[in-house]
């Protein structure tokens, strides 16, 4: 069996923040100081984790734990993950997570003074379909104060994270809100020198999602690496099996 | 084209780690030569990361339902990790090339905006020596991605953020 697979391509120049970032005070002592060193996607880049939705349960409504309505505003948060050719990545896993309605996460090292609420993790995870869409239903997280610099709050954010169809598509993120008055003030969101890139993270109030009497929606897409235009032979002699 | 989703960091509070079963690869039943992969990752200043995400990734043996081929472990109070897994093969590299056994290392954390991707090698595995990645390693720093055996069956590896004896990581 031969292992022939089309690597991804490199991510374009100012789509990604760096990790030397003086305003962000806590990369000083952990980016590497010396340049990453740039390697060929092998069968490890270019293929990627088994998760099987057996083995890892989705849990679309994270608003409600045991029964129970957390508090706070109740949203839907809805999306394609697609590739950067516009391609569906279908069956990928999505997990989340976040503070509370009050700006508290539910983790022993957060001691922020908010309130927990019991009936909120702030945990989940989803699986897109064969389009591509995803959905979850949650509670739309607080703002939250963190010692950056003086008086420094976080925008109101739910963490991201994906893998798509290969170690290289690997993508951890955070989607803000629209309108927020800290995304101009936060040097993780302003991280990224690509305007249009930045403003990608901000999910957009969407009434067609928006459930009546129910809870507000937004859109959050996102994209995964795509693949080069060539495909390239990566070996006959596949050993891996 | 649109470009890929902007990165951003795991930050302090990750809630990834639903159970600290996901360290454990083998946990649904796969079969195979079981190691242990411990480590410990520092900053710059020689301090240990105690609120980091380390993930491995595997291509051999292959995922399947029995072996998701990838896990996931939080450090602890002194910076260290440990996973449970199955002995990768060698697998095929880039043309007629052999890669030694590895796994794909990525850490994640407060203060990194981007995840780093680096790899566990095996000490004392023949194939190392003709690895077509480790062979693009500057000869002075090749150690950093090779894991000592401590114990029958335990492989050690110190990840270094930065400074004298900071890890490769990779652009992939």
């Amino acid at each position: 069996m031969s292992f022939i697979e089309t690597p991804f391509r490199p991510y374009a120049p100012g789509s990604q923040p760096d990790n030397d970032t003086p305003t962000y005070r806590s990369t000083e002592l952990r980016h590497p100081a010396r340049p990453l060193l740039k390697i060929p996607q092998t069968i490890t880049e270019l293929s990627g984790p088994h998760f099987s939705e057996t083995h890892f349960p989705p849990t679309e409504n994270i608003a409600v734990n045991a029964g129970k309505e957390a508090l706070g505003e109740r949203i839907i948060v809805e999306g394609h993950v697609k590739d950067e050719d516009g391609r569906p990545v279908p069956h990928t896993m999505v997990e989340i997570w976040q503070a509370n309605a009050a700006g508290r996460y539910n983790h022993e090292r957060d001691q922020h003074d908010a309130p927990l609420d019991p009936d909120f993790k702030g945990i989940g995870r989803v699986f897109t379909d064969e389009a591509g869409a995803y959905r979850f239903i949650t509670i739309k997280p607080g703002a939250y104060p963190w010692g950056n610099h003086a008086n420094a709050w976080r925008p109101n954010h739910i963490h991201f994270s994906l893998f798509g169809p290969g170690y290289a598509t690997r993508l951890i993120t955070q989607m803000y809100f629209p309108g927020d008055p800290l995304l101009p003030l936060d040097p993780i969101f302003l991280a990224t020198a690509d305007e249009d890139a930045r403003d990608r993270l901000v999910s957009k109030f969407d009434l067609s999602i928006t459930k009546p009497n129910w809870a507000l929606g937004y859109r959050f897409d996102i994209f995964l690496r795509g693949r080069q235009a060539t495909p390239m032979e990566d070996s006959h002699d596949h050993g891996h099996r | 084209m649109i470009t890929a989703t902007a990165s951003q960091t795991i930050g302090p509070y990750w809630h990834l780690l639903e159970d600290k079963s996901w360290a454990n690869l083998t946990r649904f039943g796969a079969e195979g030569e079981t190691i242990t992969i411990t480590g410990t990752v520092r900053d710059g200043g020689g301090k240990p990361l105690t609120d980091a995400c380390i993930e491995i990734w595997q291509s051999s043996p292959a995922a399947s339902d029995s072996f998701p081929g990838f896990g996931r472990a939080a450090t602890d109070d002194a910076g260290r990790f440990t996973f449970k897994t199955l002995k990768p093969g060698p697998v095929a590299g880039p043309g007629n090339s052999l890669q030694a056994p590895h796994l794909a290392v990525t850490i994640l954390a407060r203060g990194l905006l981007f995840h780093l991707s680096t790899r566990l090698y095996f000490e004392g595995e023949p194939a190392n020596e003709n690895d077509p990645i480790l062979g693009l390693v500057d000869e002075g720093r090749r150690g950093t991605l090779i894991a000592h055996e401590t114990k029958p069956g335990v492989w050690h590896l110190d990840i270094h953020l930065q400074g004298a004896e900071e890890t490769v990581f990779f652009e992939i």
